[in-house]
């Protein structure tokens, strides 16, 4: 943070706040109390998806209110909800997924191409992209392109066909992580040994014992390499 | 141009010049007796002002940690006076309060278990420190690892202070617990035999933390979220409970919320409760910086408190030894362990490491503190703050050049915004408060003293002892939210619920007045004040 102030406009009115500081932070700084539009604060929880203009520039941007910085003569405005509902399903039992995809949303359809939602995101990422790639019925492809999605809901409110990118994404990828990527034989093997109570009379002896016992047995530990 | 000024960028010269070095360096793990010592003279809960004496409720003449015990000895923000009781808003079987990953968890277990559940929390569902976690999950899924080695290092890790009976149950579900998630959908980190990716994190003997690249707290949170709307479970937003409501019987009956965008209350009856409120780090304990989400304020230990539940090793904070230091904008946000579980190391301004990477957090906060603070070995910012360096680029060095890219995607593009490239420099840090490790006592089903009331995550006490091992808190929210909802389910099914009564906040607010104590804070908190201190005072109420 500098001593030098700058002009921002908060929903169109104007303040004067140090260089250095988040979006976030400025608003604190003059006198804000977040209720809404504030969770993580880390640039996790998609709580704080902000849209602004420069002065002189008619280009919209968008960024994290907790990630972006202040900039001189910016107009911002917080986008701390947008209506997105999603239609529940079940996960258990899902036999054509492409079926079940275009009964879940029916609106895929209509995504035109335009990358407005790519243009909003604050992560980098291409909705546009990963909905081509669930529309080819490249799922691992979506799952991957997808996965770094904060469920901020920009895309969903730029886009042109009224998508909402980011819960076909989600649903994609818990297909794809449940079906496609089998359980693996290691886990089934252990998580069986576990239900068997195979380990339970090993665990009990440790509980047992003393402290001491328990203290010497801790500094001899072997341990597995790097 | 580097992000790093150049007073800085001479100690990374150093650094650079060391790394071949330190690469065959050896540094053994400290004995127990030898941690315990480096604790005790540079662990943060060790300073005097560290903990204060709290002079009411069950754990009366113990200290605590100072933050806490200011919020402990202050009056409800609720005048029990001005509710009605008879106007009832909500009628469910379980009430679980708090929307992180131990809430949820608890709600879909509670609902399966045939339970009728409303879920409340304070912001949105998800906002919260489990949506935050970076590295992983620990669980002994491998055929060298066991439960009783994962049992060893948590108990040890703990320093001997976890409650047993609650550490067996967590190393016997934790498979289990993979295994459900991977079950609901979430993508994990697979090898291409399929089997999943397990990574090191201080104080585990084997590898055994399971990731979903560096954002493995979101891909629960976020798949078990939409699970919970999957099946309609109701759900309450920005309505965080102020109070927990007692009936004539002494079992725990529901909870008072606060709807904080109009400021109307509601009334919730339930046959059982189940406090998934998180931490503390929005305290700031010993005015540390704080990797926390903005709602964790000790809310569930203060209503909880006030109803007559005991707290077990509130005196001891976890902080994380590698916070952010630089750039002055992502202060004390979290740098994984994950990046020392995959071989990055620590080094002082003169290119030297101090300690074993893989040592448990309190030891190497400790030292990390004593490079700083005693040894006079810390590197100095701009702001005229210090820290050390995690050496990142070794990531790439020990493992292949796109490592850091494909597993820590977001700490190359967070650091990236500010000019510094954590492949070819390092990152400054230093410790930051990360965790609550005690809380409201369990038993291993989630069960505190008072009947009808279970907590499940951060909020309780007696699973981590007096340190938690990385991975081992996503551990805990899943198998104690999942024991929580099943026997709140159950508890639910046996009873009636007696009259409804705010006694024992009256009675909490008199004992204050009789022992002269006030202070001009209501609790609980709700939400910190990050407004600039000129500004608080020309505010009107
Ligand atoms: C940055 C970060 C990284 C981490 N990384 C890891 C990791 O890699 N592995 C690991 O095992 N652990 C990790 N942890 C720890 C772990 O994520 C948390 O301890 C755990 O997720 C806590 O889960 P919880 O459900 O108990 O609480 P939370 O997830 O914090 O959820 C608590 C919820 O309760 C709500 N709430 C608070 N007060 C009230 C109230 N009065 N009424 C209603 N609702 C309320 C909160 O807003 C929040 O939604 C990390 C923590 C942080 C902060
Ligand atoms: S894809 Fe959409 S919802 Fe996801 S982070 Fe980007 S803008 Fe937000
Ligand atoms: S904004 Fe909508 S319509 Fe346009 S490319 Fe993106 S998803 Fe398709
Ligand atoms: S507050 Fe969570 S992303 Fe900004």
């Amino acid at each position: 943070m500098s001593d030098q102030l700058i002009p921002i406009y908060v929903m169109g009115k104007r303040y004067d706040v140090p260089e250095g500081l988040t979006i976030m932070t400025a608003m604190e700084w003059i006198g804000y109390k977040f209720i809404r539009g504030c969770g993580c604060r880390g640039g996790f929880c998609g709580a704080c998806g902000t849209a602004y203009r420069l002065a002189g520039d008619y280009k919209l941007r968008f960024g994290l209110a907790c990630q972006a910085l202040v900039q001189p003569n910016m107009h911002l405005t917080q986008i701390p909800f947008y209506p997105n509902p999603k239609t529940p399903y079940n996960i258990e039992d899902i036999k054509d997924p492409v079926e079940t995809l275009l009964t879940l949303f029916p609106e895929i359809k209509k995504c035109v191409g335009c990358g407005a939602c790519a243009k909003a995101c604050p992560e980098g990422l291409r909705p546009i992209d990963y909905i081509a790639a669930a529309l080819r019925g490249d799922w691992k492809t979506a799952a991957e392109l997808s996965f770094d999605c904060l469920m901020c809901g920009l895309c969903a409110s730029r886009c042109t066909g009224e998508l909402v990118p980011h819960n076909i994404a989600l649903f994609i990828r818990r297909y794809y992580s449940k079906y496609v990527r089998p359980m693996p034989a290691n886990l089934l093997a252990r998580t069986k040994e576990i239900r068997d109570g195979k380990f339970d009379n090993g665990v009990k002896k440790l509980a047992n014992m003393s402290e001491e016992q328990l203290k010497k047995l801790y500094d001899q530990r072997d341990f597995e390499k790097i | 141009m580097s992000g790093y000024p150049a007073s800085m960028q001479e100690s990374i010269k150093k650094l650079n010049e060391t790394r071949d070095f330190r690469l065959k360096q050896e540094i053994p793990r400290l004995p127990f007796a030898e941690r315990e010592k480096l604790l005790h003279a540079h662990h943060p809960d060790y300073r005097a002002s560290a903990n204060a004496e709290v002079h009411l409720g069950p754990n009366k003449g113990q200290k605590l940690t100072l933050k806490l015990v200011q919020l402990l000895e202050a009056k409800s923000r609720l005048d029990p006076d001005k509710v009605d009781l008879n106007k009832i808003d909500y009628d469910v079987d379980v009430l679980v309060i708090g929307g992180g990953g131990g809430g949820v968890a608890a709600a879909l277990l509670a609902q399966e278990n045939g339970a009728k559940v409303m879920l409340t929390t304070k912001l949105r569902v998800g906002d919260s420190n489990t949506i935050m976690a970076e590295g992983g999950i620990a669980a002994a899924t491998k055929e060298i690892d066991s439960p009783e080695r994962h049992f060893m290092d948590t108990l040890g890790g703990g320093r001997f202070k976890n409650k047993r009976d609650v550490i067996s149950a967590l190393v016997h579900d934790a498979p289990l617990i993979v295994e459900w998630l991977k079950g609901l959908g979430c993508m994990f980190d697979t090898h291409p035999n399929g089997d999943l990716v397990v990574s090191f994190a201080g104080g585990h003997q084997r590898k055994r933390v399971h990731s979903c690249k560096d954002l493995s707290g979101m891909e629960f949170m976020r798949v078990l979220r939409d699970e919970m709307y999957n099946r309609q479970i109701p759900t309450l937003e920005f309505s965080p409970a102020i109070e927990l409501l007692m009936d004539d019987q002494g079992n725990c009956s529901g909870a008072i919320l606060l709807n904080m965008e109009t400021k109307q209350y509601y009334v919730v009856r339930a046959k059982a409760v189940i406090l998934a409120t998180g931490g503390i780090g929005r305290l700031h304990p010993n005015d540390f910086a704080t990797t926390n989400h903005y709602g964790a304020t000790a809310d569930g230990l203060v209503i909880a408190y006030r109803a007559g539940a005991n707290l077990l090793n509130m005196e001891a904070i976890q902080y994380h030894p590698t916070g952010a230091m630089w750039p002055h904008q992502m202060l004390g946000q979290l740098i994984t362990e994950a990046c020392r579980g995959n071989g990055a190391q620590l080094v002082n301004k003169n290119g030297e490491r101090y300690i074993n990477e893989l040592e448990t957090r309190d030891t190497v906060s400790s030292a990390n503190l004593r490079e700083v603070q005693e040894r006079g070995n810390g590197i100095i910012t701009p702001m005229g703050t210090q820290g050390v360096w995690l050496d990142t680029p070794l990531i790439n060095i020990r493992g292949d050049a796109g490592k850091l890219d494909r597993m820590f995607a977001g700490i190359v593009r967070r650091f990236g915004e500010y000019g510094i490239d954590v492949r070819k420099e390092p990152i400054l840090i230093f410790p930051t408060q990360h965790y609550q490790n005690g809380g409201v006592e369990i038993d291993p089903y989630a069960q505190t003293c008072i009947p009808g009331l279970y907590a499940a995550g951060e909020v309780s006490g007696g699973v981590q002892g007096i340190n938690r091992l990385g991975g081992n808190s996503l551990l805990d929210i899943f198998v104690f939210g999942r024991r929580s909802g099943t026997r709140a389910a159950e508890f639910a099914k046996k009873r009636k619920v007696g009259k409804l009564t705010l006694k024992h906040v009256t009675e909490y607010n008199h004992q204050l007045e009789q022992l002269g104590i006030s202070n001009d804070v209501e609790s609980p908190l709700l939400l910190p004040n990050y407004m600039r201190e000129d500004i608080k005072q020309v505010t009107l109420k």
